[in-house]
C-alpha cells in the first residue's frame, strides 16, 4: 500500500498553492485527489451506506449516504448538510461510491443544484480504488462546521411540467438513461435512449470525452441542444448521464431528478413497445 | 495513474499455449463508413432500399417491427473464438445491446436491440479483437462454418479448420460475391457424422485418397442443399475433389449461381432452387465445366489468396497426462447423481488426443449474459490448452483441449455462474431461433419454447437417459428453418391456426430428420398448439419407451416410423399421429385462456410479421 505522505508532489495538481482551492468539475482522477488529500485542500464525500464507510474509506472522507440526501430534499437542508460536512463555497468536493458512479453523480449534482461550484466525481469506484491498492483508512472524520451560501441553480433542474413542455420545443431533447429493455417496455414519449451502461468503461465511471462525443454525434444530436436526462426512480443513473453529457461538451443539461417513477405516478402518457417478446432474450 | 495499475498476469500458465494471434477479419475504416451512412440515411440523403442493402452487407438486420434497432450479427468463422473476443462481446453487449449475447445456429454471435446509431461503435470494438460483421447478412457468402470437432474428432481424415478459414478469407470482401442473387452458405465437416454438409450451398467433408502410393488430401463436396420454406439435400459433385481443386470448385459454383440464379423471385432464389429446377445432372456438368474455365483463367496471384498454410495452427500444444480412468464418461447417471457426474456424462467427450477432452457449455437457446461471457473467457484461458473455444450450431460453446485432470476445477468455475448445466449433448439441448423476440418474420416465440423444453427436460432428468441421447429437438418460429427443424429427430416450425374458433400459436411437428453426410430431411406430421408441444414430445417419449425394440434409440425408433418400418403398435407416421391425437387437444378457450397464448405473452395471440431481410 502506498503512503499518502511519502513521494514527490504530483504533476498538474501540484500547482494549486495560492488563492482559492482548485476548481473541480465533472471528473477528478485518482492522482489529483491523492494530492489534494495530502494538502488537506479537498472534502472527500463517501456516499455509500454508513456501514460500508465504517469498514474503510478514502483518507479524510466524510460519510454522506445517498439516502440522507434524498430524505433532505430541499435546497436549505442540503446547504445545511454541506455546512455540517465542513464544506464552504470554496471547498473543492470529490464524491465517490461503489455503484459505477451513479450515486456519486446524484449527490454531486445536488451540491451543484444548491450552488456549490467545485464538485467532481472520482474517476473510479471505491472497489477499483482498493484494487489498485491505494490508501484507505477506517477512522470516521468530522470537520469544523463551515459557512455555505444558498444559490439555487435552476438551469440544471427539470420537473414534470418542464419535461412535458420541452417535448414540443425544438432544440430540447429528452434522454432516458435506463437499460435498453426497460426503455423498450415503456418510456416518456419522444425520449431517446442512452443507457447508463454506455457511458462508463474499463474501470472508469465515465469514458473519455472524445468517445462520449462520438456516441452523441453518431446520434445526430446537435452539441448546442438542451438535454434533459431521466431514469427509473430518483435520478441516479440519469445523474451519471448528466455528467457524461457535460463531459461530452454539452453546456445545457438538466436532470429530471424525480424521473419516470414520478411521471408514472402522475399518470402522464407513456410510449410502449409490445410487438416483440424481447425480454425472453435476456438470459436471466 | 495508468502505470500504477497492476498488470493482469494469468497465474496459471501451466502448459497452455501462447494466445492465438488477432485474426484481423475486421477493418477499422468500415466502421467509419457505417457511421457516416447512418447519418446520411437519417438526413434522408440515402434511400431506404440502398441503405438496407448497405446495412445488411455490414451485418446489421432490422429488428422486429422496429427499424430503429438492429440485430448485429458477428461472424465467427469456423466458430473459433478467443477469450479476448468473448470479453469484448461482453462489454459491447452491456454498453450497446441488452447485456446478453445470442449464439446462432450458424456459428454467429448476435447482439440484439442495438440502436442503429450505435452499430458502428460495436463494429469498432469488434475490429480491436479481429472480428467482423461484414457480409454476415445480405446477398453474400455468409459465415463459413466448420465442425466444432474439427482437429479433435477421432473419425476425421484431417483437420478441416485451416481450409474453412482460408475459404472464408478468400471470399470475404471479394468482388465476385458482393451481389449474389441471394445468400450463400458454405459448411465444412470433420467427418461423416458431424457437420451440416448436406444442407448448405456447398458442403465439404475431408477425405483422403491413395495416389501413386501417396496419401492425397481432398474433400467430398456436396452442392445445392439448404433448409428453408422448401428444403433440399445437397448432391455429391464427384467421388473425390483433391485439395488443389477446392478453391476452383467453390469459385465455379459461386459463379454459376451468380450467373444463373433467379434475381426476380425472392422467395425461390437460393441456389438449391436453381439446382432443383435445372436438374442435378445438368448442374453437375455445368459446375465441372465452369471449374475447368476457372482453373484456366484464374491468375496465379488470385489463387495464392487461398492460403491454407497460413491458417494452420503451428503452436505446439502440450501433452496431457494420461488418465488412469475416465471420469464417469462411460458410466450410467440418473437425475439424482451428483451434479458434477451428471455434467461429465452429458457434456464432456474424449478427444483423439489422449488425456484431452472437449467440454460443452449448455446455454438456453443460445443466450449468455455478459458476466457469464467473462467467466467463460477466463475459464478458456485457464483450462483450454489451445486457448480458444468454438461455438456450435446447437447454440452452445465447445471448449476443447481440457485436461482430464482439470475437469473438476473447470466444472466448479463454470458452475459459479450457472454455466455448468448438464444436457448439452442430449435431447435436452433444444435449439430455438430468435423467434418473436427479435425477428420480423417470426410468428411464434420459438426462442422461449426451446428454453422451456430444456428446462422441463432437465427437471425430468431426460438428459441422463442414454437411449434419448442421439435424438434432437429443433424449433423455428416460422417455416424459414433458422432453427433447423428439418434436421431434427423431432422438429417444429411456428404458425398460426384457428383452434376452437380462437387464433392460436401452433407448431407443425416434423419427424425423423438428421444432419451429417447421410443427413435426411424430417417429414411434417401434424400441427400442435404451442402450449401442448412439451406434453406432446413427452408423449412421444412415453410411446417409444413402451414400444421400442431392445437396443433401439429414440432417434432410430422415430426414423423407422417415418419410413413405415415401425412396430406393430405404431407402424408409420399415420399411426404416430393417431396416438398423439389426444395429447394435442386444447380445453375450451373459456376454461384455459392461457393455453391459447404464446410463451412469453400474457395477451391474446395475433400473428404479426413484417418484411424479411434475409434477401436484400
Amino acid at each position: 500500500m502506498r503512503s499518502l505522505t511519502a513521494g514527490p508532489p504530483k504533476k498538474k495538481a501540484a500547482k494549486t498553492s495560492p488563492g482559492p482551492a482548485v476548481q473541480l468539475s465533472i471528473v477528478c482522477d485518482a492522482d489529483t485527489l491523492r494530492s489534494l488529500v495530502r494538502k488537506k485542500a479537498v472534502r472527500v464525500v463517501d456516499v455509500r451506506k454508513a456501514d460500508d464507510y465504517k469498514q474503510d474509506h478514502i483518507p479524510t472522507a466524510v460519510s454522506l449516504p445517498l439516502a440522507r440526501v434524498l430524505e433532505n430534499d430541499t435546497p436549505e437542508k442540503i446547504v445545511g448538510i454541506l455546512e455540517e460536512l465542513g464544506v464552504s463555497d470554496k471547498t473543492p468536493v470529490v464524491v465517490y461510491d461503489d455503484t459505477f458512479g451513479a450515486l456519486a453523480a446524484r449527490v454531486a449534482w445536488t451540491f451543484q443544484y444548491v450552488g456549490h461550484t467545485s464538485a467532481a466525481l472520482l474517476e473510479m469506484t471505491f472497489k477499483q480504488w482498493k484494487e489498485l491498492r491505494l490508501e484507505t483508512e477506517k477512522q470516521a472524520r468530522i470537520f469544523p462546521r463551515a459557512k455555505h451560501s444558498l444559490n439555487v441553480n435552476k438551469n440544471i433542474y427539470a420537473d414534470a411540467p418542464y419535461v412535458e413542455a420541452a417535448k414540443s420545443q425544438p432544440g430540447k431533447l429528452l434522454v432516458d438513461s435506463r437499460e435498453r429493455l426497460n426503455f423498450l417496455t415503456e418510456h416518456i414519449p419522444g425520449a431517446k435512449n442512452i443507457p447508463y451502461t454506455m457511458v462508463g468503461s474499463n474501470g472508469r465511471i465515465l469514458r473519455k470525452a472524445e468517445e462520449l462525443k462520438r456516441f452523441i454525434e453518431n446520434r445526430g444530436i446537435a452539441s448546442n441542444a438542451e438535454v434533459i436526462t431521466y431514469c427509473g426512480s430518483v435520478g441516479t443513473l440519469s445523474g451519471l448521464t448528466y455528467y457524461a453529457l457535460r463531459l461530452a461538451g454539452f453546456q445545457n443539461v438538466r436532470l429530471y431528478s424525480k424521473s419516470f417513477k414520478e411521471w408514472k405516478a402522475l399518470g402522464k402518457p407513456k410510449e410502449e413497445f409490445k410487438d416483440a417478446t424481447y425480454w425472453d432474450l435476456s438470459a436471466e | 495513474m495508468k502505470k500504477s495499475r497492476v498488470a493482469t498476469v494469468n497465474p496459471r500458465q501451466k502448459g497452455v499455449s501462447p494466445p492465438k494471434p488477432n485474426p484481423k477479419w475486421g477493418r477499422e475504416e468500415e466502421t467509419e463508413v457505417f457511421a457516416k451512412k447512418v447519418k446520411l440515411f437519417r438526413q434522408g440523403k440515402i434511400s431506404e432500399d440502398d441503405f438496407r442493402r448497405f446495412r445488411l452487407q455490414h451485418g446489421a438486420y432490422g429488428s422486429r417491427l422496429h427499424m430503429d434497432y438492429s440485430m448485429v450479427r458477428i461472424k465467427v468463422p469456423g466458430g473459433e473464438i478467443t477469450p479476448d473476443q468473448i470479453e469484448k462481446i461482453a462489454s459491447l453487449s452491456e454498453a450497446f445491446s441488452i447485456g446478453s449475447a445470442h449464439v446462432s445456429t450458424r456459428q454467429n454471435i448476435q447482439l440484439h436491440w442495438v440502436q442503429l446509431e450505435d452499430v458502428s461503435e460495436i463494429m469498432r470494438g469488434l475490429v480491436e479483437t479481429g472480428l467482423t460483421t461484414r457480409e454476415a447478412c445480405g446477398n453474400t457468402i455468409r459465415n463459413v462454418m466448420c465442425s466444432h470437432f474439427a482437429g479433435v474428432c477421432p473419425n476425421e481424415e484431417f483437420d478441416a479448420t485451416p481450409y474453412s478459414m482460408a475459404i472464408a478469407r478468400f471470399f470475404l470482401r471479394n468482388p465476385m460475391c458482393q451481389n449474389l442473387p441471394r445468400k450463400f452458405k458454405i459448411n465444412f465437416a470433420c467427418c461423416d457424422q458431424h457437420g451440416l454438409v448436406r444442407v448448405a450451398d456447398i458442403g465439404l467433408v475431408p477425405a483422403t485418397k491413395e495416389e501413386n502410393g501417396a496419401k492425397v488430401r481432398g474433400f467430398k463436396i456436396y452442392l445445392g442443399g439448404g433448409l428453408g420454406a422448401a428444403s433440399f439435400i445437397g448432391h455429391l459433385l464427384e467421388d473425390f475433389t483433391p485439395e488443389g481443386r477446392v478453391l476452383a470448385t467453390c469459385m465455379a459454383t459461386v459463379r454459376l449461381f451468380d450467373r444463373h440464379g433467379n434475381r426476380e423471385n425472392m422467395a425461390r432464389n437460393r441456389m438449391r432452387y436453381l439446382v432443383h429446377e435445372m436438374g442435378w445432372e445438368k448442374f453437375q456438368k455445368m459446375a465441372l465445366k465452369e471449374r475447368s474455365i476457372v482453373e484456366m483463367t484464374t491468375s496465379y496471384s488470385t489463387a495464392q489468396l487461398f492460403d491454407v498454410k497460413s491458417q494452420e495452427d503451428t503452436r505446439q500444444l502440450p501433452k496431457a497426462p494420461r488418465m488412469a480412468k475416465l471420469p464417469m464418461l462411460n458410466e450410467q447417471v440418473t437425475k439424482d447423481s451428483p451434479a458434477n457426474e451428471r455434467w461429465l456424462h452429458t457434456n464432456v467427450v474424449p478427444q483423439k488426443q489422449e488425456g484431452y477432452f472437449t467440454v460443452f457449455i449448455t446455454l438456453g437457446a443460445g443466450d449468455i449474459t455478459a458476466s457469464q461471457l467473462r467467466v467463460l473467457a477466463s475459464a478458456i484461458r485457464d483450462y483450454s490448452a489451445e486457448g480458444v473455444a468454438r461455438n456450435t450450431p446447437q447454440q452452445n460453446f465447445a471448449v476443447r483441449y481440457v485436461r482430464g485432470t482439470e475437469l473438476r476445477d473447470f466444472y466448479e468455475k463454470l458452475a459459479s455462474v450457472g454455466l455448468a448445466n448438464p444436457g448439452a449433448l442430449t435431447i435436452a439441448s433444444a435449439v430455438g431461433c430468435s423467434g418473436t423476440t427479435s425477428c420480423n418474420l417470426a410468428i411464434t416465440n420459438s426462442h422461449r419454447l426451446a428454453k422451456e423444453v430444456q428446462r422441463k427436460f432437465l427437471e425430468l432428468g431426460l438428459d441422463t437417459d442414454d437411449s434419448l441421447r442421439d435424438a434432437t429437438i429443433k424449433i423455428s418460429g416460422c417455416p424459414n428453418s433458422c432453427g433447423q427443424h428439418e434436421i431434427a429427430t423431432i422438429g417444429f416450425f411456428g404458425g398460426a391456426t384457428r383452434v376452437n374458433n380462437s387464433m392460436t400459436p401452433t407448431y407443425t411437428m416434423l419427424f425423423g430428420g438428421s444432419a451429417g453426410e447421410q443427413g435426411e430431411l424430417a417429414k411434417a406430421a401434424m400441427r400442435v398448439p404451442a402450449k401442448r408441444v412439451i406434453d406432446t414430445i413427452l408423449k412421444v417419449i412415453e410411446l417409444y419407451r413402451q414400444q421400442r425394440s431392445a437396443s433401439e434409440t429414440l432417434h432410430h425408433w422415430v426414423v423407422n416410423i417415418t419410413k413405415g418400418r415401425g412396430t406393430a403398435g405404431i407402424k408409420d407416421l399415420e399411426g404416430l399421429k393417431a396416438a398423439l391425437a389426444e395429447v394435442i387437444q386444447l380445453p375450451a378457450p373459456e376454461q384455459d385462456p392461457d393455453a391459447y397464448m404464446d410463451y412469453g405473452s400474457d395477451s391474446r395471440f395475433s400473428a404479426k410479421t413484417a418484411r424479411g431481410e434475409c434477401a436484400a
